[in-house]
């Protein structure tokens, strides 16, 4: 791994009373799974609380874990788009008391990680070391009930185990990060990983993204690693970025009074935009961890592995590039990072290559497409060519393509049957027979002057035509029209 | 119809005898509520007997058999569980007040096996609290009484079990073995009991005590009744990730295959620990069965005495995270306090007998920063030298033999103020738990006492057929001996 720390975030450098800033963060995905990690209730959520449980994600006596294997592969997958070696690995029990925690023991690994050693190459060009990559359950969700919202001071507490068990994937990134805008970067790149690959929603404000921060600063030109504190509750970048900023500041004002920063995990609050001691080290928990003994240890095939690099997606990066390439400098950065995401890219991608026009793929698929893709069952990657190639040669306008997207994706029926129901279709004989006559009234001096012989003013009784149809009717059949009334009335 | 009689059947006499329609399940079930009346008063085998929904459950298999014929290997034959075994029918407590009156939503695997061949469920047996003891003077509720001798303990973990078969309280029950606790029970009370290789049978609804050492396993008053309740209760389970895949090997028709070319070790250290007259039957078993044809010779494996240590050790270290669980939010007791660390706190320290506290503290002891290298990481090496002399042995030998337990059944309270005594009835079963393997207890005569003796056959992974075929044989030598006794 070429050494990050040479290479400066595009952000602004972070500097402060000569001191610089030395960041690591830990991210936790949800992984978007078909059930849990070792029971086969539903992964999903919004449900009524305690509904979606068994007796193995409650933790009932008895009852025993068994791996997921879409869980596994998912993880490799996230290991191998962040360059991670994959590699046997085992599961291990951290022990400690907490409601929200059923079996009195969260399953997750320890010395031996599925995922380790990788990388995270930011648009900016630098680059972040990924430490590891590991498997483990959540937790249930535990309210605190009453004024304060802390469980010494509530009356009572409720707790949702629906969420015990889900899988989570945890990224642990090298403490390579400088400033609070690299931070702010790497959880973007990281999340634009995570959703192009499919296996995370990668929404912070909901949840299924979390970020925890580690921070620490050292003299600027020092290699040394300085006593770092654990920040949590960064429930936005915009959190995120101004903890780090605080905390980093904060350890500078200490060691300037001659003190030390003690190492401890700390609460990022909100309100008050500061952090705030949540528990030191002495406090911490002895997680007593130990080789979880109800699973055997995760030894992924090569054959397994080789499969899941088959089906790892272009990353990102690589992404961005296609559709800046194919946009030829035209600035459409917003939509370019809406189309990039995991169920879209697929829709723009081809589009661009069956030879829609890149403008009209990126726009369509970052504004129409992103809103009701989850829902569209009958929207393929071709029916939604067929509609853009109608709209790009101007067969259906704009407003018109809109409307038929949203019908293509809940209708069965072929794009041409669509066209017709919703009346987008070109006029028919008869109808345009109708305009004809009608144009032909409204304008007597020019069709006598068409009568004498003037072939000039077919292209004037076209675009009459065209514009009071609203361009459904055909060109080349108004013109056949306009031919034979001519020779009839000879 | 004497009703005595089904009950002195041994399991496949008794279902087929209910095939051809000479006895219905209803008479079995009123035969075993008319034993357990009068036997259990003094023995306190069952925490849980439930006679009205015995025969019940009786009528029920009764009238699948007029609607769905006579099938189950297991057709009306009483088993009874251990309470650790989870059961959505009846209360499960594993011994514990921190469990007292729950009733599990679910059935552990085994209960679900035993019930599609027909069995009937008869009740669930006393045990030391969470099977946490040799003796089942451990339960939270009641001590169980060896039928043999009621001044004298049973046994234990699973001393409900090995007692209700023993006095004919039911034909067959269900143990789990963790560091002995089926054979130690079978040998003091005198009938067979199996632990077999770990992940033979699921453990999926066993209530976890040291979770890479538990194996649920059969009592019986036969060899041929244990083959056939293992033979029902195996097999490869999805829903427990150690369960080993692939097919069983058939058991019970091993019965006439001798012991002639078989090499069997007498293992040294074993019958170092125990008493003379435990010796001297291990010695004798091991003589007729060099008379019968097999190659018998002493062996020595050195590392087979490490194993107590270890185990106490492994075993409590994986119990203090198995029982974290039970922290009064989500089931069993809870005791009311204001806070929620005093919640916990008040409902452990209430719901949790002696025993089960010590080895928690142990556990947690062992995991702890700073003593995991000394105490944890030292017995998993020993673990793995443990599973290295065996097979070293096992190149040498198709089974091994000594005895189950170095004494026959003491008194009741004479060890239970003195852990340590206590935990040493377990030193000759402990070994094959840690190595993962194979062992049972066959009944081999008596002491001067008149109280029972087993010897132990142990073997490598997945050696059952070997251990079945020598058992049969030494069943049919403790017959022969008994009678020339007798005579
Ligand atoms: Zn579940």
């Amino acid at each position: 791994m070429p050494n990050s720390q040479e290479v400066e975030s595009k952000g602004v450098a972070w500097e402060y009373e000569g001191f610089e800033l030395v960041v690591g963060l830990e991210v936790h995905t949800e992984l978007k799974t078909r059930s849990k990690l070792f029971c086969s209730c539903a992964n999903e959520f919004g449900k009524t609380p305690n509904t979606n449980v068994c007796p193995i994600c409650l933790g009932l006596p008895g009852t025993l874990p068994v791996l997921n294997k879409q869980v596994v592969e998912l993880a490799i997958k996230i290991g191998l788009a962040l360059n991670c070696n994959v590699r046997k690995s085992t599961f291990h029990r951290k022990n400690y008391f907490y409601p929200d925690l059923p079996k009195g023991y969260q399953i997750s690994q320890y010395d031996l990680p599925i995922n380790s050693d990788g990388y995270l190459d930011l648009p900016s060009g630098s680059r972040v070391g990924v430490v590891r990559a590991h498997i483990e359950e959540d937790t249930g969700k535990i309210s605190h009930m009453g004024a304060s919202g802390r469980m010494d001071k509530s009356a009572y507490s409720l707790i949702d185990y629906n969420r015990a068990g889900v899988p989570l994937t945890e990224i642990v990134s090298a403490p390579d990060i400088r400033s609070p805008e690299q931070a702010r970067e790497y959880v973007q790149e990281l999340r634009q990983t995570l959703v192009a690959l499919g296996v995370s929603d990668g929404r912070m404000e909901e949840g299924s993204l979390r970020v925890d921060a580690n921070v620490s600063v050292r003299p600027i030109g020092s290699d040394e690693l300085r006593t770092r504190c654990e920040i949590k509750n960064l429930n936005s970048l915009r959190s995120l970025v101004r903890a780090i900023d605080y905390e980093g500041k904060r350890h500078v004002k200490l060691y300037q009074r001659g003190e030390s920063p003690v190492q401890e995990t700390r609460h990022w609050d909100e309100a008050r935009q500061r952090t705030g001691s949540l528990r030191s080290k002495e406090e911490a928990n002895d997680y007593r961890y130990f080789l979880e003994p109800d699973l055997m240890a995760l030894a992924p095939s090569e054959s397994l592995v080789e499969k899941i690099k088959g089906e790892i997606v272009d990353t990102p990066k690589k992404r961005r590039e296609f559709l800046k390439d194919a946009l030829r400098g035209e600035d459409m950065s917003d939509q370019i990072e809406k189309a990039i995401d995991f169920d879209l890219y697929p829709f723009v991608s081809y589009a661009i290559e069956q030879g829609v026009a890149p403008r009209l793929a990126v726009a369509r698929t970052a504004n129409e497409l992103a809103a009701l893709v989850f829902d569209a069952k009958h929207l393929t990657k071709e029916r939604f060519v067929e509609v853009l190639r109608l709209e790009d040669s101007k067969e259906i306008s704009p407003s018109q393509a809109k409307t038929l997207l949203l019908k293509v994706a809940e209708d069965d029926r072929s794009i041409e049957e669509i066209v017709i129901s919703l009346d987008l279709k070109k006029a028919d004989v008869s109808e345009t027979e109708e305009l004809v006559l009608r144009v032909k009234d409204d304008s007597p001096k020019e069709w006598e002057r068409f009568l004498e012989g003037q072939d000039q003013l077919i292209g004037f009784f076209v675009g009459k035509v065209m514009k009071l149809s609203s361009g459904k009717a055909d060109g080349a059949l108004v013109k056949d029209i306009l031919l034979q009334l001519r020779a009839e009335s000879k | 119809m004497d009703q005595v009689d089904l009950l002195k059947m041994d399991a496949s006499s008794l279902s087929d005898f209910i095939r051809e329609g000479s006895a219905s399940v209803v008479d079995v079930a009123k035969a075993v509520i008319a034993q357990i009346e009068t036997k259990d008063p003094d023995i306190r085998a069952f925490l849980h007997f439930d006679a009205k929904a015995l025969l019940e459950q009786a009528e029920r298999i009764d009238q699948r058999i007029t609607s769905k014929g006579p099938s189950g290997r297991l057709l009306g034959v009483p088993v009874a569980l251990k309470d650790n075994m989870v059961t959505s029918n009846m209360p499960t407590t594993a011994a514990s007040k921190i469990l007292e009156g729950w009733m599990p939503p679910y059935d552990a695997t085994v209960v679900k096996k035993i019930v599609d061949e027909g069995a009937l469920v008869v009740g669930k047996t006393n045990l030391d609290e969470f099977a946490m003891g040799s003796s089942t003077e451990n339960s939270a509720f009641q001590t169980t009484r060896n039928p043999h001798d009621l001044s004298r303990v049973p046994g234990g973990s699973s001393g409900g079990s090995a007692a209700a078969v023993a006095a004919g309280m039911s034909t067959l029950s269900l143990g789990s073995d963790t560091g002995g606790s089926i054979r130690q029970p079978a040998a003091l009370c005198g009938v067979v009991g199996v632990k077999p290789t770990y992940g033979y049978v699921s453990r999926y609804g066993l209530i976890a005590f040291a979770s890479s050492l538990d194996q649920i396993g059969p009592f019986a008053r036969t060899v041929g009744d244990a083959a056939l309740l293992l033979e029902v209760i195996s097999g490869h389970d999805p829903m427990d990730a150690t369960s080993i895949r692939g097919e069983r090997p058939s058991l019970s028709d091993l019965s006439d295959k001798g012991v002639e070319t078989l090499r069997i070790g007498v293992l040294s250290e074993l019958l170092d620990n125990c008493s003379q007259e435990v010796r001297e039957r291990v010695e004798l078993a091991a003589q007729l069965l060099a008379e019968r044809g097999a190659k018998v010779e002493t062996v020595s494996a050195k590392a087979v005495t490490l194993g107590l240590s270890a185990y106490y050790v492994i075993a409590p270290a994986e119990a203090s995270s198995n029982l974290s669980r039970y922290d009064g939010v989500r089931f069993g007791l809870r005791a009311d306090r204001s806070s929620l660390s005093e919640m916990f706190l008040a409902t452990r320290t209430d719901g949790f007998g002696d025993e089960v506290k010590r080895r928690i503290m142990l556990g947690t002891y062992a995991l702890s920063s700073g003593y995991y290298d000394q105490f944890y990481s030292k017995a998993l090496a020993t673990r793995d030298l443990i599973r290295s002399e065996f097979e070293r042995v096992y190149r040498d030998f198709d089974i091994l033999l000594g005895p189950t337990s170095p004494t026959t059944a003491f008194r009741v309270g004479e060890k239970a103020q003195d852990p340590m005594a206590m935990y040493m009835n377990d030193v000759c079963t402990i070994p094959s738990n840690l190595a993962g393997h194979p062992a049972m207890s066959v009944p081999f005569g008596t002491d001067s006492s008149g109280l029972p003796i087993g010897v132990q056959l142990l073997g490598p992974m997945m050696s059952e057929p070997v251990l079945f075929q020598v058992a049969f044989e030494v069943e049919r030598l403790a017959s022969e001996v008994s009678e020339v006794k007798d005579a």
